[in-house]
Formats: C-alpha cells, sequence, structure tokens
C-alpha cells in the first residue's frame, strides 16, 4: 500500500529503482539504530559489571557490610520460582481461553465484549496489577486472619500471571486463527470429531506461535519490580524460598536497591552485574521455549 | 546414619560455638544492654519502610543474622509512608521512618489497635553541594536557600543570589516528592511540607542527582550526605549558616545539632505485639548496642546518635514506652535530647 501510494508519480523504471534502494536503507536504518543501542548498553553494562560476577556471586546472599561478598542467590532463586510458577498458571490458563474463545465460543455480544476486554487489558500498567493482587489477596487475607499470603511467591505469581495472561491469550488466539481453514475442514471430512480436530490437527500447527506469546508474557514478567513491592516482596532477604507460601525477593528489586545505593561498587559493578545475570535467565528461558517451538514446528513437518 | 548424626551434633556445636562468640563479644563491647541473645531464637522479623533506613536495617540485620542463624530478617523498601501503611495495619513487625509518625497514620494505629514504640537509631544530614568549578558558593545561609528553593523564586543566576556572585545561570536538582528527603527539605528550608519552585529537576535516585550538579557549573541540589561522601571528587559541600556562622555537616556538628536545620534523626518503629517476641528483643537491643551503633557509622556510614541518646532510645524500647513524643510534628529545630528527657 505504501508503494502504490508514495510510488504512484514515480513510474519511471529508474524512479522506481531509486525508491526501491531507499526504502531498504531506511528499513535497514531502523533494524541498525536498535542494534547499536543495544550493543552500547551491553558493552557497557559488561564493563561495568563483568567483575564482579563469578559462580560467588550467584550462590551468595546479598550484603551490606561486605560489598564485595555480595550475590544474588535470594534474588536469582525467586525470579527462578516466580517464572515457574507464572509458567504453570499461565500456560493452561491462556492457552484454554484461546482455544474455548476461537473454537467453541459462540459470537455473540458476550464474546465479543470478553474479547474487547482482553485486547485492552493488554495495555494496562503493571501496577494496577499490583494493586489488583493487593485487594484480591485482601480478601484472602481477611478470611485467613494473617498477611502471610499476600506477601508470597503464590500471591506473586498468580498476579503476574493475570498481568500477562491477556498477552498469552491474544497471541495463541492469532496462532489458532492462522491455522488454515481446509485443514480444519480436511480432517472434518475425513471423518475426525471435533476434538480430534482441535488436538491432532489444530493446536499441534498453533504451538509455535502460542509459545511466542508465552515468550514474550514471561519476558515482561521477569523485569517486573513495581508490582511485586506492592503487593509485599522483599528488598532484602538471605534465604531463597522454600516453597510457594514462603516470602522472596526478585532480580528487577535487587537491582533497583544496588542502583541506588550511593557506593560505586552496589551502583555500578554489583547492579551491572545483577542485570547481566537477568538478562541470562530471560535468555535460558527463551532458548528453551524456541528450542521447544522448533521441535514442534518439525513435528509438524 | 552415623554419619548424619554426627554432622548434626557437629552443627549443633558449631550454632553453640556462634552463639557464645556472639555474646562474649557483645559482652566485651561493655554495654549491658547490647546482649545478642543465643542462637536458639527462631522466627521471622518483617521490616518495611524508609529507603533512606533500609541500608542501616539491613546492615545491622546481616551481622545479627551472622550470630543468629535461626532468626530470618527481611527488609522491604516501600518508602516511610508505604511503610506506615503496612505497620499501621499491623502487617510488619517494625518500620524504617525517616521523619516521626505523621498525625493520619497515629490515627489508623488507633483504628487498627496497633500499639508501638518510637526508637531513634541516627541522624542523616542532608547536604547541600555545588559542583567542583563552582568557586565562590562555600557557603549559604537558610535565607539565601529560601530565597532560591522557594515556590514563586525569581533567582534565575547565581548573581541573584548574594552580590559578588558570578552570573552563572543557576540549576537545581533535589528529591522529588515521594521522598521524605523531600518532605524534610521543603519544611526546613521553605516552611512549609512540599512548598518548592517547580521548575526545578526533581529525582527519586539521588545518583541522578549527583550527576546532575557534578555536570553543570552553576548547579545547586541536595541529598543525604552519604551520597556527598561516595562522590568527593565530583562535588563540593556547602556550609549551612543558620544565624551562627557557617557550618558543614560532619558527624560531630550533626550529631551535637549545630548543623541546624537540614539534620534530622531517623527512626525504627517497633509494634508492641512484636516486641513481645524474644527474636525482635535481641534484634532491637542489638540494633543499639556497641556492636550496632559501630554499623550504623561505619558500614553503613549514617551519623551515630551520642551514647546518651543511645541509653534513653534503649531504656524506652526496656520499659515499652508508647506512642511518638512528635504527636506528627516534624523534627525541624526540635533537640532529641530535650524530647527524650523531658518524658523522663
Amino acid at each position: 500500500m505504501a508503494f502504490s501510494a508514495a510510488g504512484s508519480p514515480k513510474t519511471t523504471a529508474r524512479g522506481r529503482l531509486v525508491f526501491e534502494t531507499s526504502f531498504r536503507i531506511v528499513c535497514t536504518a531502523a533494524v541498525l539504530f536498535g542494534f547499536v543501542v543495544l550493543c552500547f548498553l551491553a558493552q557497557q553494562l559488561i564493563k561495568d559489571g563483568w567483575g564482579s560476577l563469578s559462580f560467588k556471586f550467584l550462590e551468595s546472599p546479598p550484603s551490606s557490610n561486605y560489598p564485595e561478598r555480595a550475590g544474588i542467590y535470594p534474588a536469582l532463586m525467586g525470579t527462578i520460582w516466580l517464572m515457574g510458577l507464572i509458567l504453570i498458571l499461565t500456560v493452561p490458563l491462556g492457552i484454554g481461553s484461546a482455544i474455548y474463545l476461537e473454537e467453541f465460543a459462540p459470537r455473540n455480544g458476550f464474546t465479543r465484549i470478553i474479547q474487547l476486554n482482553i485486547t485492552n487489558l493488554a495495555g494496562v500498567p503493571s501496577i494496577v496489577y499490583g494493586l489488583l493482587g493487593v485487594a484480591a489477596f485482601g480478601f484472602a487475607a481477611e478470611a485467613t486472619g494473617s498477611q502471610d499470603l499476600r506477601k508470597s511467591l503464590l500471591a506473586g505469581a498468580v498476579t503476574m500471571s493475570l498481568m500477562i495472561l491477556p498477552l498469552v491469550i491474544t497471541a495463541s488466539q492469532e496462532a489458532l486463527k492462522a491455522v488454515p481453514r481446509y485443514h480444519r475442514e480436511g480432517s472434518l471430512a475425513l471423518g475426525a470429531t471435533r476434538w480430534e480436530m482441535i488436538s491432532r490437527i489444530v493446536i499441534p500447527s498453533a504451538i509455535p506461535g502460542m509459545m511466542t506469546g508465552i515468550i514474550l508474557g514471561l519476558s515482561r514478567a521477569i523485569g517486573e519490580a513495581a508490582p511485586l513491592i506492592t503487593l509485599g516482596a522483599v528488598t532484602y532477604l538471605t534465604f531463597s524460598p522454600r516453597g510457594p507460601l514462603d516470602l522472596y525477593s526478585v532480580l528487577p528489586i535487587q537491582i533497583f536497591d544496588w542502583a541506588q545505593r550511593p557506593e560505586q561498587i552496589f551502583q555500578r559493578e554489583k547492579s551491572a552485574a545483577a542485570i547481566i545475570v537477568l538478562m541470562g535467565v530471560l535468555l535460558l528461558f527463551n532458548a528453551a521455549a524456541i528450542f521447544l517451538r522448533s521441535a514442534a514446528r518439525k513435528r509438524l513437518h | 546414619m552415623m554419619g548424619a548424626g554426627g554432622s548434626v551434633l557437629k552443627k549443633r556445636s558449631m550454632m553453640l560455638f556462634c552463639a557464645w562468640a556472639a555474646i562474649a563479644a557483645v559482652g566485651c563491647g561493655g554495654r549491658g544492654g547490647g546482649r545478642a541473645g543465643g542462637s536458639d531464637l527462631s522466627g521471622t522479623i518483617e521490616i518495611d519502610g524508609s529507603s533512606t533506613v533500609s541500608p542501616i536495617s539491613q546492615s545491622v540485620a546481616e551481622e545479627f543474622m551472622a550470630q543468629n542463624p535461626g532468626v530470618r530478617v527481611v527488609v522491604s523498601t516501600s518508602g516511610t509512608g508505604g511503610g506506615m501503611k503496612k505497620f499501621t495495619a499491623g502487617e510488619v513487625d517494625i518500620c524504617d521512618a525517616s521523619r516521626p509518625i505523621l498525625t493520619e497514620e497515629l490515627q489508623k494505629t488507633k483504628e487498627n489497635g496497633v500499639e508501638f514504640i518510637e526508637v531513634p537509631i541516627a541522624f542523616d544530614g542532608l547536604s547541600v553541594v555545588v559542583s567542583k568549578q563552582n568557586d565562590w558558593a562555600d557557603h549559604l545561609t537558610v535565607q539565601e536557600l529560601k530565597k532560591i528553593w522557594e515556590p514563586g523564586s525569581t533567582v534565575k543566576s547565581w548573581a541573584d543570589v548574594r552580590s559578588g556572585f558570578p552570573a552563572e545561570p543557576i540549576a537545581l536538582f533535589g528529591a522529588d516528592q515521594a521522598s521524605g528527603t523531600f518532605d524534610y527539605f521543603t519544611e526546613a528550608v521553605n516552611g512549609k511540607k512540599g512548598s518548592i519552585r517547580p521548575d526545578y529537576s526533581p529525582s527519586a535516585d539521588d545518583n541522578v542527582l549527583v550527576k546532575g550538579v557534578a555536570g553543570t557549573k552553576g548547579g545547586l541540589g541536595f541529598f543525604g550526605l552519604a551520597y556527598y561522601e561516595a562522590n568527593m571528587d565530583k562535588l563540593n559541600l556547602v556550609a549551612i549558616d543558620n544565624g551562627k556562622g557557617p557550618v558543614k555537616p560532619t558527624p560531630e556538628t550533626i550529631s551535637d545539632g549545630s548543623y541546624s536545620p537540614l539534620s534530622r534523626p531517623l527512626f525504627i518503629y517497633v509494634s508492641k505485639k512484636a516486641a513481645d517476641r524474644p527474636e525482635v528483643q535481641a534484634f532491637v537491643k542489638f540494633y543499639l548496642s556497641k556492636e550496632g551503633v559501630d554499623l550504623i557509622a561505619n558500614k553503613a556510614k549514617y551519623v551515630a546518635l551520642t551514647p546518651a541518646l543511645y541509653d534513653m532510645s534503649l531504656k524506652r524500647f526496656e520499659s515499652r514506652k508508647l506512642g511518638s513524643v512528635f504527636n506528627g510534628k516534624e523534627t525541624i529545630g526540635m533537640r532529641l535530647e530535650d524530647l527524650l528527657k523531658d518524658e523522663g
């Protein structure tokens, strides 16, 4: 469309060639811009943080009194726990909702309203989900007479799952929509029931797209600090969570605490090292998801 | 089986040794009140509140946990206001506070039936700083500060502050509204909490303020003394004249009250319910012991109270003195000694 609009006065062969080339240059520049900024930031991070990175850094608790000994073990374990719980909650809920909405739900006003809400919820700021979590687990606190549940990993995971569910549902729906109509019709024509059609034809071909939604959702959740602080995640603790009902901290909270300290070693070196670890964890999660996605794709072909 | 039993025994005796070492160390410190307790203590102590006080609590908690491995101390930083909200609802054991409890918050504690003990733990000096290239402003009077920072201020360059200063444009940096530091500075300098000229550069991150002032020839900013001390090579400290000659913030001038009005006491508020638990008692006593004070001054780099004040703090805690001596007011111009002495 952009071609026909911008290219219409240029009907000569040369004009079209110039347009073609400049369009390519613009697109390359757009990619390069992001890439160069990323490289600059990564280089800065590695310069500041590389010296502090060690196995010891990963397995030690944070320390105010001995900055050189300070590590990120509790926050790292908190992040891994949280991501695991989020996955357990998000995958069945997100994919289940998407399948229901795409495959089973009648197209009426009610489902349209649900659809509209899901799309809008994807853009709600994370702190609002934090407040929602506080309110929801406030009721739980009244029922149980203790605030422990609200401050637990489980509460954090439920709140974060709510936050990323719209993203996961929308992406999964898109993936389901992309399954060609003739695949469905073909399998039905061969005598498959609806469930057989969905489970053997539709879901396998939609898995790669669903995985993309989950990757994006997790990437958003892993960097959040504000909603968790609102809920009652802890800034300083020296132990890793013993279970889903324990207190916890996560890497972004640890990074935030260090980055605002006056001491250079915390402000620059330790926080940069923690950011590198955070990116490492994110890459690991994503690499695992991408591996599964390509395995799923291979099975398809 | 034998092996496992043996290692448990070994652990036990190690723990006993640690406890003994802890008691011995505190005992040698010479302050009877600072007994850290044995390692048979257990439980979780939850602290929330000011990000200014948090490094102190973290530092003390770290050492306390090394001596009492059965106790878990966790520190959160939702700010003094955020911490008070949880504290007055009875959700946390201790609240870190960079200002006294407010009237509204006192009201909340009454509604929720939360009783508490107010324990002053250290002083914090607010430093007023300029860039290294600024060789003219080595001191400012409180009136000059007010002239610069008050709402509707017409000060555009240093020449407007005092005749004789160069016509270098002035650039202002300071804490943003969410911070207890902002509340304190505006009240102390402009006379009303929250009143400030709107065209300064605010940030919640003191390190951003440091960069701003250091990088601007006519820059002027305020933040906690610890941030000046970590950046002495980039900043010049301004002495403050409150009618008795210019005074620079140092541990001495802050703790004896002569660096006025920009020094403030920091507190922990301990809920009475928590104070009945042995591990919380041991923790607060450790906080106020010689060892704790050493951590406050040398590791967290805040200004320690005088020994007499720590004794008063400890007495308040031990006798479970409930309520706040400030009655919801700010601490500017008040001397902690007088306030605490008054109550006997």
